[in-house]
């Protein structure tokens, strides 16, 4: 204990002196004096030493754990929470039926913020889902995923503005625009593995937003496309609660659809070679699978759902600009999809709850929102480092249950 | 003619700087195979340092040349220091997590400092002193290079001689190509493989706060946000050379830097960066892994 | 672990969704500020934000107004519609009366169309995209600052009358602010036939350098320059072009016009041209409003500060004249009674656009803008 203090007050003096600098000295350049900010360091050595403590304690007790998980102890007999949430029905069948009843009459009971904030984040669920065929199953990892969400936006928008189209047969050809780009911009990169592979898709992601930017006929560049019309009903007029109420319906129509097609397809044909591929290329090329048509379905399922959400993006916001698309999107979706626990469903969904959501309810701390928020990532990957539900292999009956270590 | 040189001069200049971050990039990636998303903040803390310290020893009445040495040694210390202490928090926990763990990490620890120099100085931007002077003898050709950008030029290549012999001739080098190679071999033959770590991540820190004061002083302004486009160019760079591999990040990084200045004199600057991730794309079909890469045998 | 782990999430997740709006006391107004707080568009928010928190504060200490408290609540949105939107609709649920912002013409767009069915008056100090005042689609939008397209032709006026230049460059920076400027400065000088345009260009913000850009508007002989865009590219274009020792004169749109400008580009303001509202630097409001700015926060006000506080001086005016803030009332009030602002003496005209801010031509001369005549 005595020797946790010390070592305590040694980080907070570290920090002291790493921050000095910065939280510490201002210069005022108006009037040539340097402002010490005294009190600054004293708030900085009081927090740090608090927070080493308690890091401190965290890490004694996740090591704690992963030396019993060594031991083959307590995880294996008895599995974690979101993985019996999953099995046993008896848990899950009550779980179920309450989390539907409450998605259903969530709307109707809170207000038009909250609804609205609501399907952003599930946009963003339909996104992680997408993403997670990319990078969860198939392993390629994709950091410029939001150039087809902004495809899907754009070919509502553009189509709109130009043909008058509406939103219903805007949003299946959004998807399909989006996957005709998956497929095309797979193309050229079918060789690249890795963090190669990374790059590459971060470079299209730039190319995109730098596209809509400068060509201002067809997406009318940096003004935006405005005025596009919320999804309709039967041309019924619709206030923007109404409205949004009615999105949020058919959002959670589309997650729900996305989760069953993702789930089916991961024990197709299709989707056992995209998991093979991503354990493993070469054996998974010798054993006959078409690595050229793998990976291209790959980037195609996923980028299909990115342009359909971008065209509900559209219609939610009612204006696009290149804004929306930059890499902090593509980051986001793949930290949802990394927090989630990779290849997980129901791990995407929650983190993309909580990532979506965590920004809103951290409006109350107004300037610092940001700042937490990049916190919390760091310590939610440094406590969760498989993700908030690590991702269950299938088991087959008569086997004992494997914990998949995730080291894809 | 004269607008090819001016070009191309401005393309080194540029070229440059970016080396000097991607090789804090591909040195860490050599290592550890992480994309160290935060090592653009590294860059931007590092000119803030030097701006302050420069402020500071401005008002207290120093001069000329003793700001400019004392301003870029304090900020090389304090870079050295956020490096070390990066790693530490957010990425050493993650040695043995999946691999993308550490990425998100990288990411969060990115907004972080970026929000945490926002809040502790300002969102302005903010005035950098010129701190490197006018030399007489470059005056005749000023308009193609001038001064400041001589003074980038010279003290990236010397620093990439630095970082060469280093890694050549030193223990630490040595110790460095081990780990690169098999951490687990060099842990069993002896090597203090958290120290290598923290040592490369202190070199690519110091690295990065140069370019940082260099860029500072030539451009005369900085904020928050600088290290955000400067990391992703740099890494771009980086992976364009062959990841993890020194020359290769030099030679990417000029490739990039020129090919920006001659797509945007040439053809259109308002898509300079589409042809910088185009010659990307287009050097990864031909060559995979990069331009001075080695391709990896992968065993079956 | 995992088990009380996922549970207080859930516990986390819950207790956020049925947090109620917080109530307040019924006696205050409410006027939410929208912009950018956080992110690489914040200084051109935060000014905002401290304009109105600073008159909220100097009302409120003189009692109010209409004997009712101030209450000023900061929305960031990031300059991103989405964002937008949920800023707005967060601002619409806290029962809000006023909106100061947005502060990107395309972050209002999105969101005006919420505080629209919520009747709810916006008062942007910045966002300058004509269409939101002309287009008549926003009829509850309101701007202390100058379109582009008035801007834009002021500028290429004095350009090729005053300057006499026949050959111009125009640069900006690809965001819906400084591409408005320089597509109508391109348009009027065009139309006006007094001069060519050479190149027409955007740059990239926050690219290392724009060496490139300033040696091929010299390759192309410009004889003039107009930038469309903000402070921070603008310094940083007039320093390059000195450092390439160019001599031609650089005219920027209000963006570039302000302290902030000064201060960064340094000597290297020297001799810009920049066109911003009528000079109002003696005028006894905009002088107290940065004395006040100056003595609290030790610094030069930012980018929008006056227009921010000018947005928050005629809404509180608007609300004394109207007795309340009903929206046909205060519409009423804001269309006709003049107020002293930080800007001059203005009122809306019926599209909402400021009338009374007049727009002039500016030159830095010994490190201050003073306007030409």
């Amino acid at each position: 204990m005595v020797d946790n203090i010390k070592r305590s007050l040694l980080v907070a003096l570290w920090f002291v002196f790493l921050t000095f600098p910065l939280m510490v000295v201002k210069v005022n350049t108006l009037k040539n004096i340097v402002e010490w900010r005294w009190i600054n360091m004293l708030w900085v050595a009081i927090g740090s030493f608090v927070l080493s403590i308690v890091w401190r304690w965290a890490m004694e007790r996740r090591q704690l754990k992963s030396k019993k998980a060594e031991q083959g102890e307590e995880e294996s007999v008895k599995p974690g929470f979101g993985q019996r949430l999953l099995e046993d029905p008896k848990i899950f069948k009550p779980v179920l039926i309450v989390l539907a009843l409450v998605t259903l009459v969530f709307p109707l009971v809170v207000d038009i913020y909250q609804a609205n904030i609501m399907v952003l984040a599930l946009i963003f669920v339909v996104l992680g889902l997408g993403l997670n065929v990319t990078v969860g199953l198939a392993g390629l990892l994709d950091l410029g995923y939001v150039a087809f969400f902004a495809v899907g936006a754009y070919t509502y928008g553009v189509l709109n503005s130009f043909f008058g189209f509406g939103f219903w047969i805007s949003l299946p050809l959004g998807g399909l625009m989006g996957a005709l780009f998956g497929i095309v911009l797979g193309f050229p990169i079918l060789r690249l593995r890795g963090d190669y592979l990374a790059i590459v898709t971060l470079g299209f992601g730039s190319i995109a937003k730098i596209v809509i930017e400068n060509w201002e006929e067809v997406f009318n560049g940096a003004k935006g496309i405005a005025n596009i019309p919320r999804p309709g009903f039967f041309g019924a007029e619709m206030s923007i609660h109404t409205a949004t109420t009615y999105t949020y319906y058919i959002m959670i129509l589309m997650v729900l659809f996305a989760i069953f097609i993702t789930n089916r397809l991961k024990d197709s044909r299709v989707g056992r070679a995209w998991m093979a591929l991503r354990e493993d290329e070469i054996a998974c090329v010798a054993m006959g699978v078409d690595m050229a048509r793998t990976k291209l379905s790959a980037y195609a399922f996923g980028a299909f759902w990115a342009g359909l959400a971008g065209v509900i993006f559209a219609s939610r916001n009612t204006y696009i600009n290149p804004n929306s698309f930059t890499f902090m999107e593509s980051a986001l979706v793949l930290s949802i999809v990394v927090m989630g626990g990779m290849g997980s469903i129901i791990g995407v969904i929650i983190a993309a709850l909580v990532l979506i959501l965590m920004p809103e309810y951290l409006r109350a701390f107004s300037e610092y929102r940001m700042l937490m928020f990049g916190a919390v990532m760091v310590l939610m990957m440094i406590f969760r480092p498989e993700g908030l539900i690590a991702n269950v292999r299938r088991k087959y009956a008569g086997r004992k249950v494997v914990t998949e270590d995730a080291n894809a | 003619m004269e607008y090819f040189l001016e070009l191309s001069s401005s393309g080194l200049v540029r070229g440059s700087i970016y080396a000097l971050i991607a090789l804090g990039y591909t040195m860490v990636y050599g290592i550890i195979q992480l994309i160290n998303f935060a090592h653009g903040e590294i860059y931007m803390i590092g000119a803030f340092v030097a701006l302050i310290v420069s402020g500071v020893l401005t008002i207290y009445g120093f001069s000329g040349i003793s700001i400019l040495i004392l301003a870029a040694l304090i900020a090389v210390i304090y870079a050295a220091a956020y490096g070390y202490t990066l790693e530490k928090i957010a990425y050493r926990p993650l040695r043995n997590a999946p691999r993308l763990s550490p990425l998100i990490s990288a990411i969060g620890m990115s907004l972080f400092l970026q929000n945490y120099v926002l809040l502790a100085q300002t969102p302005d931007f903010l005035r950098f002193p010129a701190l490197i002077p006018d030399f007489e003898f470059m005056e005749p050709i000023a308009h193609i290079m001038g001064s400041p950008e001589l003074v980038i030029v010279v003290t990236s290549a010397v620093s990439m001689v630095g970082l060469t012999v280093l890694i050549k001739y030193t223990r630490i080098g040595k110790a460095m190509r081990a780990t690169q190679q098999d951490m687990t071999m060099a842990r069993l033959v002896g090597v203090n493989v958290d120290n290598v770590i923290s040592m490369t991540f202190i070199i690519g820190s110091v690295l990065a706060a140069i370019g940082g004061v260099l860029v500072g002083s030539y451009i005369g302004q900085i904020n928050f946000y600088i290290g955000f486009m400067a990391g992703v160019k740099a890494f771009t760079a980086a992976v364009l050379g062959g990841i993890g591999n020194i020359p290769g990040a030099v030679l990417g990084a000029l490739v990039l830097g020129l090919t920006e200045a001659y797509a945007a004199g040439y053809i259109s600057s308002a898509y300079e960066d589409v042809f910088a991730f185009g010659v990307l794309v287009l050097i990864l079909i031909f060559r995979p892994s990069g331009l001075l890469g080695k391709a990896v045998k992968q065993k079956v | 672990m995992r088990k009380t782990v996922i549970k207080n999430l859930v516990m986390v997740a819950l207790l956020g969704m049925i947090m109620p709006a917080t109530g307040f006391a019924a006696d205050t107004i409410k006027i939410g500020v929208a912009g950018p707080h956080t992110g690489d568009l914040a200084p051109y928010g935060i000014p905002t934000k401290e304009a109105a928190e600073m008159v909220a504060a100097q009302v409120n200490a003189a009692g109010g107004v209409l004997g009712m408290q101030i209450e000023v609540l900061p929305m960031d949105d990031q300059c991103k519609p989405e964002i937008a939107t949920n800023a707005a609709t967060k601002l619409v649920s806290l029962d809000v009366d006023v909106v100061i912002g947005h502060v990107c013409s395309g972050a209002t767009k999105a969101a005006m169309g919420i505080y629209k069915e919520a009747k709810i008056i916006a008062v942007s100090p910045s966002a300058t995209n004509p269409p939101l005042t002309q287009s008549g689609d926003y009829p509850n939008f309101y701007r202390t600052i100058a379109p582009d397209d008035d801007q834009g032709k002021l500028a290429s006026d004095f350009a090729t009358d005053k300057l006499g230049a026949k050959r111009i460059a125009i640069l900006h920076d690809k965001g819906d602010y400084g591409k408005g400027f320089a597509d109508f400065a391109k348009q009027f000088i065009e139309a006006g036939g007094k001069a060519e345009v050479v190149l027409f260009e955007g740059v990239t913000p926050g690219a290392m350098d724009y060496s490139a850009v300033v040696q091929k508007v010299r390759r192309e002989k410009a004889d003039a320059v107009i930038f469309g865009g903000y402070h921070p590219e603008a310094s940083k274009l007039v320093s390059q072009m000195n450092k390439k020792r160019m001599k031609i004169p650089f005219i920027g749109p209000d963006g570039v016009k302000g302290n902030g400008f000064l201060e960064i580009a340094g000597k290297d303001a020297e001799g810009v041209y920049a066109t911003g509202p009528m000079d109002v630097s003696d005028y006894a409001v905009n002088q107290k409003a940065k004395a006040d700015y100056t003595s609290k926060y030790g610094k030069e006000p930012g980018t929008f500060f006056d227009q921010g506080y000018a947005a928050m001086q005629v809404i509180l005016n608007a609300i004394e004249v109207a007795g309340g803030t009903e929206y046909a009332a205060l519409e009423k009030a804001l269309k006709s009674s003049y107020v002293d602002t930080a800007v001059g003496k203005i009122k809306f005209d019926a599209k909402g656009d400021a009338e009374g801010v007049g727009f002039s031509v500016f030159q830095v001369q010994d490190g201050k803008f003073v306007e030409l005549n």
